[in-house]
């Protein structure tokens, strides 16, 4: 299966990244070859809805699941409708959250937050 | 204003804004238009629209507010995709060969019908909010309320706004609280931006806020320094270093609020804030001459 996660570099050693939406870099990771790829988000200076823009790109890539430490509901909505699981990052650390996830000791993510429009009503 | 030949003492547009929410900005506001003779009260705050509260308006004109949402033919849609890659808001998600629409983030900006080769997208009508038109004595109370979990303000704004208000009569704007985009819709067509801000640090530094977004519009505008005390007022400080116009300085009274919280309009109660507030008018309508 697929897994992705946002990023902050592009080496197996890079940390998670704490914003799903305007996160620079997705690893997108095969469970069944190893494969890891590393790919720009596109979304990162988009002037809003970049949660969704994100996320689009995301499912685009065949994802399974996405791990990340918060997602924001728009995106969220666009994962989950696609059929995309959705799992809490437990540290930084890309490898522990994989062997973790591989383990089945990712929690389902609950933490999903009503985003930051650029478009804010006040 | 354009022309101050025409435009004399009515038919100016003032703004009154504040950085944040409890300084007295609807209370400057609608007593302005309570002194003045012939008067429009628009309050643009659609979130928490509150002018009301003190010039209990006899309504006679509701009408909703309405922007157009796309929505999509899934069995003429062939997920070309065409419309997600042209929606500038990223409103629009293709997932599991259907469209969806992000109605929170969609500017109704009605491209997406338009870019679709299929015609697959239609748009439909989605009521945001209401308009309420009212009188009070010598005031025409007009209120844009938006209804709860709408994200912009913009398009009831503009249909309180876009309007044409009689000859003779001076319009006051009481703007949303803050510098958003419904603050710069609001102040737009203003001739002139009165701030209203209160004596601490953090009124300060709302304050700030406000003053550099009516400078970055260009915008004549002065200063209600509104709850004075004795003591060392940092906002009144920052308007003398700035140069800033100073209109009022209205004392921290009980008297005020009192009437304040009986929800009354000071001015039809008060003979000594009747003065001050129509030397506050006076004030302004000077300047914009
Ligand atoms: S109407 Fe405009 S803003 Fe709304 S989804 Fe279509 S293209 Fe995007
Ligand atoms: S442009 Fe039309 S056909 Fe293409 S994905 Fe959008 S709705 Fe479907």
């Amino acid at each position: 299966m697929i897994i992705t996660m946002p990023v902050d570099g592009k080496t197996m050693n890079a940390c998670i990244n704490k914003s799903f939406g305007r996160t620079q870099t997705f690893l997108v990771y095969d469970t069944e070859t190893h494969q890891n790829t590393f790919l720009a988000n596109a979304a990162v200076n988009s002037q809003g809805g970049a949660g969704i823009q994100a996320a689009q790109f995301v499912v685009d890539q065949k994802t399974n699941a996405v791990l990340a430490p918060s997602i924001g509901k728009n995106a969220a909505d666009v994962l989950t409708g696609a059929g995309v699981e959705l799992y809490t990052t437990s540290d930084c650390s890309i490898q522990d959250n994989i062997a973790a996830f591989l383990d089945g000791k990712l929690e389902k993510l609950s933490e999903i937050h009503a985003g930051f429009h650029n478009h804010g009503g006040r | 204003m354009q022309d101050s030949t025409t435009t004399g003492v009515g038919n100016l547009r003032i703004a009154i804004l504040s950085g944040k929410g409890g300084t007295g900005k609807t209370i400057v506001s609608v007593n302005l238009s309570a002194v003045c003779d012939d008067s429009v009260y628009i309050d643009c705050d659609v979130e928490e629209p509150n002018g009301h509260i003190f010039l209990k308006p006899v309504i006679s004109e509701e009408s909703e507010i309405k922007v157009l949402m796309p929505f999509c033919n899934d069995d003429l849609c062939t997920g070309c995709r065409a419309c997600v890659d042209f929606c500038n808001f990223n409103a629009l998600a293709y997932v599991n060969n259907k469209i969806m629409v992000f109605e929170d983030i969609c500017h109704s900006c009605g491209g997406c019908k338009l870019v679709c080769p299929e015609n697959a997208i239609s748009e439909k009508e989605k009521i945001i909010g209401k308009i309420k038109i009212g009188t009070s004595d010598n005031v025409t109370v007009i209120t844009g309320i938006m209804n709860t979990g709408e994200e912009s303000g913009v398009p009831i704004i503009q249909g309180l706004l876009n309007r044409e208000f009689p000859a003779g009569t001076n319009v006051f704007i009481d703007c949303p609280p803050g510098s958003s985009c419904s603050v710069m819709e609001s102040i737009k067509e203003a001739d002139y931006c009165v701030l209203v801000t209160e004596p601490t640090i953090l009124g300060l530094h709302d304050f700030k806020m406000v003053h550099e977004l009516v400078e970055l519009f260009n915008k004549p505008h002065g200063v209600v320094l509104n709850k004075c005390t004795a003591s060392y007022n940092p906002s009144k400080q920052y308007c003398i270093e700035h140069d800033i116009r100073i209109l009022a300085e209205i004392p921290y009274d009980n008297e005020l609020g009192k009437l304040n919280s009986d929800g009354k309009i000071i001015v039809r109660e008060s003979k000594k804030y009747r003065e001050t507030f129509t030397e506050l008018l006076g004030a302004v309508t000077k300047e914009v001459q």
